[in-house]
């Protein structure tokens, strides 16, 4: 296909359109039994005529994992130790190092050394808990905001807060981050790094060998109402809890350390 | 201008022949899944160099009791090097069939990944959101819905920090959507939309083509247009991905090819168009094929279709919206330079992919059907001979360019006297020969435009034997009348 050599130059060239010539029809034309009208056409999603593109589009995605895709292989680097305070993790990548700083040390709470999957759960966590006039609005009107981002419902409990996340959002009745998910069985000896467990304020008290914690304060375990689609054999935190138990306290409200 | 992926073997000799001859099986499976809206397809990070590079998968099927051990292992074990190589040979075996149907019959399994998914060591839950990975990546569904427990934290972990892992949970995600609509019902209440929502104001390039992945993933599935589309577009997504479309420095070609067919999905399940319209998409997109097209002109690489595909379809649908109907209004594409790129695109399917000629021809006449401007352009910057020089690609192709030339045609006189005397009359002889009636058709239906509006090719169509062309169609029921009244309009010049 002869492309005219203008054509390339023109492209890059400045916006603009050509200076219409006069449009003059007949009415003679397209009457039958000719039909032509010009019209823009369009197509819904699953037309055929769209199968060639789509069938390349799969195999492309496809072909993303025929070949060797992913990550480089990642260069490694002389052994260093995390820099954070009391942390002595040690590091010979640097991805492997950033993954560790931002699960462990970048959402920390400078009260209770609890370390959360995001910025989000933090500073839920710092109003719930942390706050004291959270606790006194609280009484009067419903705080506790549920988690879900784009959901503006709040709760008058937390118990509140998991039913709802429960029931509306599909969320698994024990959610929760830190914790090995079995509720028999000897708990995991904490951290093999001391410093870890520092980080997330592990008191190694559990109660018993279930997955409950120390923060829930109602610690009293979910009735069971009737025709409840679940029915639970072991103890249910009442809470929704996202890093291991620490006692709830009424700190003085410092800003949270900010972790760059 | 990719994201890296690119495939570091070479095939050789025969192996080259190989791949083809599966390259075409796996065509055919495409589009025969298409047919059967069953088109699904998945993506795998896979980052194990060494066993690729021993020339294939070097899975292991596990048995319960070896899978049972490496997850007691990674669960209990006491040094960190030893947990994280259980989860490593895990994933290993997981890469299975076989293991993956044995790992999800497994009692507690599933709730013990999730544990280790959720831990605080890092490098663990680094290995088991791989594990994860290997599972959604399945082609048999119940391993993919085994997944269920795990989609809450992977949607919460997506507004963490770290890139990598980040990552990793939106392929898993992207391939659980994909999978089934059990899964889909589940995540749109758990939050999926606002979740990618805030994660694509992520600056990393790995991170936003995972995330145009996933929601392509969940933008194609079928019940989209009543139950995703929607609240797709109530979010701050559709600014979002239209901001990651501009052309410039840094347009990076894997995530644009990602949210390119978001777009399209968006577009053809004609939810509210209009939406995207003001939101300043057709400009967008016409400034971005511009720039494939440059692209293109300079660098013919391998890829630049699968962009220059979703692109032409947005526009084309896009086009045909209301909002556009207004002449001269603020929604208007008027840049002639948009013909331009849209030539250039031509040439190169036609020399890379023809299949995916008639879509850049669709697109061709959307911008003519009601457009002066545009027919006018295609005139003054010479560009109906090279249109003419497609005819033969196929009868698909071929319909396309004659109904765009009677696009221009039935605009009047002024056209068409640039349209005679020229290389389109012979080839209207050539056309009018074809054997298929829609070809023949369209023909009939551009000969009378010429008629009408230039007489004086009538007398160079019967120096060309045209009535004898004519009369080889007059028994043909879809064509005999035009036939006849074309035959009655050359005989009483």
């Amino acid at each position: 296909m002869q492309l005219p050599p203008a054509l390339h130059s023109r492209l890059v060239g400045a916006p603009g359109a050509a200076k219409p010539l006069p449009v003059e029809r007949d009415p003679a034309a397209g009457t039958p039994p000719f039909h032509f009208a010009a019209r823009r056409v369009r197509f819904p999603r699953d037309h055929e005529f769209f199968e060639d593109g789509d069938v390349q589009r799969h195999l492309y995605l496809q072909d993303v994992l025929t070949q060797v895709t992913g990550t480089p292989e990642r260069p490694r680097v002389p052994e260093f130790t995390c820099q954070v305070a009391g942390c002595c993790q040690v590091f010979d990548t640097l991805e492997s190092y950033e993954h560790h700083y931002h699960t462990l040390h970048r959402n920390v709470c400078s009260f209770c050394r609890r370390a959360f999957p995001s910025v989000h759960l933090l500073d839920t966590h710092i109003l719930e808990w942390h706050d004291s006039l959270f606790q006194i609005l609280s009484e009067r009107q419903d705080m506790y905001q549920c988690l879900v981002e784009g959901c503006a419902e709040k709760f008058k409990t937390s118990k509140d807060r998991k039913d709802h996340l429960v029931r509306r959002h599909l969320y698994p009745a024990d959610f929760r981050f830190d914790k090995p998910k079995k509720s028999r069985g000897p708990a995991t000896p904490g951290a093999t790094v001391q410093v870890s467990s520092e980080a997330l304020g592990d008191d190694g008290e559990q109660s018993g060998g279930d997955a409950m914690e120390v923060c829930s304060e109602h610690a009293a375990p979910l009735p069971e109402a009737v025709g409840e689609r679940w029915t639970y054999s072991h103890r249910i935190p009442s809470t929704i809890c996202f890093g291991q138990g620490v006692s709830r306290g009424f700190k003085s409200t410092k800003k949270r350390k900010e972790h760059q | 201008m990719w994201s890296g992926r690119q495939s570091r073997l070479k095939p050789v000799g025969c192996v080259v022949e190989e791949l083809r001859c599966r390259r075409r099986e796996r065509e055919a499976a495409l589009r025969k899944a298409r047919r059967e809206q069953q088109l699904i397809s998945k993506r795998l990070l896979r980052d194990d160099v060494l066993v690729e590079a021993e020339g294939g998968c070097v899975a292991m099927i596990l048995g319960e009791a070896e899978i049972q051990q490496f997850l007691q292992l990674a669960q209990r074990g006491t040094e960190e090097k030893e947990r994280e190589r259980a989860l490593v040979s895990l994933r290993r075996g997981l890469q299975h069939p076989e293991t993956q149907r044995t790992f999800i019959w497994l009692e507690g399994s599933m709730r013990t990944l999730v544990g280790l998914l959720t831990s605080n060591q890092a490098l663990l839950q680094l290995e088991a959101a791989r594990c994860l990975h290997e599972l959604s990546h399945s082609e048999q569904s119940a391993v993919a819905e085994a997944c269920l427990p795990a989609t809450s934290y992977l949607l919460t972990y997506l507004s963490g920090h770290s890139s990598d892992f980040i990552e990793l949970c939106l392929y898993t995600l992207g391939n659980l959507i994909v999978e089934s609509e059990a899964v889909r019902r589940q995540l749109l209440p758990q939050g999926i939309v606002p979740a990618l929502a805030a994660c694509i104001q992520s600056p990393h390039l790995t991170v936003l083509e995972a995330l145009g992945y996933a929601l392509s993933q969940l933008l194609q599935a079928k019940e989209a247009p009543e139950m995703i589309v929607p609240s797709v577009l109530g979010s701050t997504l559709p600014q979002n991905i239209l901001r990651l479309l501009q052309p410039g420095p840094k347009l990076n070609l894997g995530v644009a090819v990602e949210f390119a067919w978001c777009l399209h999905y968006i577009i053809c399940s004609q939810v509210n168009n209009a939406l995207l319209i003001s939101h300043g998409g057709l400009s967008t997109l016409g400034m971005l094929l511009l720039d494939v097209a440059g692209a293109v002109q300079r660098t013919e690489d391998a890829g630049l279709e699968l962009l220059a595909c979703p692109v032409l379809r947005c526009l084309s649908n896009l086009l045909t919206e209301a909002a556009v109907e207004v002449m001269g209004g603020p929604n208007q594409l008027e840049d002639e330079r948009v013909v331009v790129a849209l030539f250039i695109l031509l040439q190169f399917f036609l020399q890379k992919q023809p299949s995916l000629l008639p879509e850049g021809l669709w697109l061709l006449n959307n911008l003519t059907a009601n457009s002066p401007c545009f027919c006018t352009s295609l005139l003054s910057m010479d560009l109906i001979e090279p249109l003419l020089q497609l005819l033969p690609v196929s009868n698909v192709v071929s319909v396309l360019v004659l109904t765009v030339l009677c696009n221009v045609a039935e605009k009047g006189p002024a056209y068409c006297q640039h349209l005679w005397p020229g290389p389109l009359l012979p080839c209207l002889m050539g056309t009018l020969a074809s054997s298929d009636t829609e070809v023949v058709g369209q023909s009939l239906e551009l000969l009378q435009l010429l008629f009408l509006y230039r007489p004086e090719a009538v007398e160079a169509f019967l120096q060309q034997s045209g009535l004898q062309v004519l009369e080889k169609h007059q028994e043909e029921a879809q064509l005999q009348e035009r036939v006849h009244a074309l035959q009655q309009t050359a005989l009483h010049r």
